[in-house]
């Protein structure tokens, strides 16, 4: 690990100044995967600006049923959130589905969505890796790749995005609220504006400019009648990564035709994916009790995916998974 | 790199006592304990917060403490695997006559340990967890979300498990620790015919 320098920040503006002015500088927050890649060698930094004090560690319920989430609230505190657990159920389920109970305790809702994708190659400085040393090449391709993605992927980088929260967030349509550095207002992006796409440049997971500063997630309320629930897939029992997560939120009518319908995929894809195509196929749609037009719906998501050989079966994985979900959720 | 201090005095307060030491700022809090304080009985395994080997209760949550730096927890509270026995303990007693925590005497009780190398690191975890559960904290196998947990009393083994994964135990030790958390916890027993239960689910 480089020689750093370490500090509070105690006024949110000049912290943000000196990411934006030095290369080396970063943000810390819980740490538990910053830290982590600075022993690794992956991430080098000469200057790390702590946020945790800057009071951004509020739940916030407000009367028209939204919810705003500081930026350095605890991912523990956020699963426990009494409201966050009757009214959004799935981002309870999504983040006590994600890493342990030592980690939720350390971690943040900023940090959790800006942590680095967990493929092998992007964590080990002796290999080619695109996203960590641009233009070096993808181990990947040829190595191991089971937990990678195979939807917003490019030939530069098929990395997926770990967060569980992302995922159920991406379904709740939450919007971020970013500080920029250049001091212009906060305005509140999407997930999808959010997160970009490797495409030929995969070193950069976010739009954020150097010095933004996330310092809030919003939840909008629910819409009325919503059930929602987060479901992952995983090689092991707990404490692991997703092979497959679905996030999803519906709402029937009384005879069962779907009034809305959202999916979010994870573990899947170069970022929290929004399935919209299958979304607008089963928008105002009655699935039957076996849900075969949510899984219909859901594989053809993948008609666009760029499958390898050893994460191809994620497809029906999810299309699987997501028909259960649904399933579960409109004929509990 | 300009000329900013690459060293901090960091004062944390550990098992009690006010501790100041000066770090270089890359020192995490793990390496703290054992280096800098002669603390050895928190556990280096995988140094990159996948074992719980190093699990600490700071300001009475646990955490990893291999993926904090020792700055970060500046005038923080630290409570380590030699500090445990005394929490609950009214202070001035006479050490002599402490006695165990009772996570630390469930686990000799349950035979929650093998080799013990993966011990402290289990019993930290194991009372900041049934902190959580007694807040009525849900875990991801809760089958009431919104309730929550009705207290510790009401943890069983799948909610033990869960709530226990951040903690690897290389020996398969996990029948004998969450029969120790069980009994700790005050909840009931594993039936004697579930004792043979799947310890990978542990």
């Amino acid at each position: 690990m480089r020689a750093l320098s370490y500090e509070r920040a105690a006024d949110p503006r000049a912290a943000q100044r000196a990411v934006a002015s030095e290369p080396d500088t970063m943000f810390l927050a819980g740490g538990t995967n910053l830290v982590d890649l600075m022993k690794l060698g992956v991430h080098r930094p000469d200057r790390l600006i702590d946020i945790t004090g800057l009071g951004l560690d509020a739940i916030e319920h407000r009367a028209d049923g939204s919810v705003l989430i500081g930026a350095t609230v605890r991912n523990s505190a956020l699963a426990a959130d009494p409201g966050i657990r009757e009214r959004f159920p799935m981002l309870s389920q999504s983040l006590l589905a994600g890493a342990s109970g030592q980690l939720r305790n350390m971690a943040t809702t900023a940090g959790n969505l800006l942590q680095r994708t967990r493929c092998v190659y992007f964590q080990d400085t002796s290999k080619p890796c695109n996203k960590r040393e641009p233009g070096s090449g993808c181990s990947a391709l040829q190595g191991a790749h089971r937990d990678l993605a195979l939807l917003g992927t490019s030939e530069e980088c098929v990395a997926s995005h770990p967060s569980d929260m992302a995922v159920a967030l991406a379904a709740l349509d939450a919007r971020v609220l970013v500080q920029r550095a250049d001091g212009t207002a906060e305005v509140p992006q999407s997930l999808d504006s959010l997160y970009r796409e490797p495409g030929d440049d995969p070193s950069h997971d976010t739009t954020l400019q150097p010095g933004d500063l996330i310092i809030a997630v919003e939840l909008p309320a629910p819409p009325v009648g919503a059930r929602m629930a987060y479901r992952k897939v995983r090689d092991r029992w707990s404490y692991a990564f997703a092979l497959v997560s679905v996030a999803a939120l519906v709402v029937a009518d009384e005879d069962g035709r779907l009034r809305e319908v959202r999916v979010a995929l994870g573990g899947v894809a170069s970022r929290p994916w929004r399935a919209r195509k299958a979304e607008a196929l089963l928008a105002g749609a009655r699935p039957d009790p076996a849900a075969d037009a949510v899984r219909a719906a859901v594989l053809s998501e993948f008609d666009r995916a760029r499958p390898l050989p050893d994460n191809a079966f994620k497809a029906e994985l999810a299309a699987d998974t997501a028909a259960a979900v649904v399933s579960d959720l409109l004929w509990p | 790199m300009t000329d900013r201090p690459i060293w901090s005095q960091v004062t944390l307060s550990v098992n009690g006592d006010e501790r100041t030491l000066e770090l270089d700022n890359r020192t995490t809090l793990l390496d703290a304990l054992r280096e800098h304080l002669d603390l050895t009985g928190t556990k280096k395994g995988c140094d990159h917060g996948q074992c719980g080997a190093c699990t600490v209760l700071l300001d009475g949550e646990r955490v990893n403490s291999c993926l904090l730096l020792a700055v970060m927890a500046d005038g923080h509270e630290v409570r380590t695997i030699e500090g445990i026995a005394e929490l609950g303990q009214a202070s001035g007693d006479d050490p002599s006559e402490r006695e165990l925590h009772p996570v630390q005497r469930a686990f000799l009780d349950h035979d929650g340990l093998q080799c013990g190398y993966c011990t402290p690191g289990q019993i930290c975890s194991a009372v900041g967890m049934l902190g959580e559960a007694q807040r009525g904290w849900p875990s991801r196998v809760t089958s009431d979300l919104h309730a929550g947990l009705a207290g510790a009393d009401a943890l069983d083994p799948e909610e033990v498990a869960e709530r226990m994964s951040g903690n690897l135990c290389r020996c398969g030790a996990y029948v004998g620790i969450v029969d120790a958390i069980l009994a700790a916890a005050g909840a009931p027993a594993r039936d004697a015919a579930d004792r043979s239960g799947d310890p990978s689910r542990a």
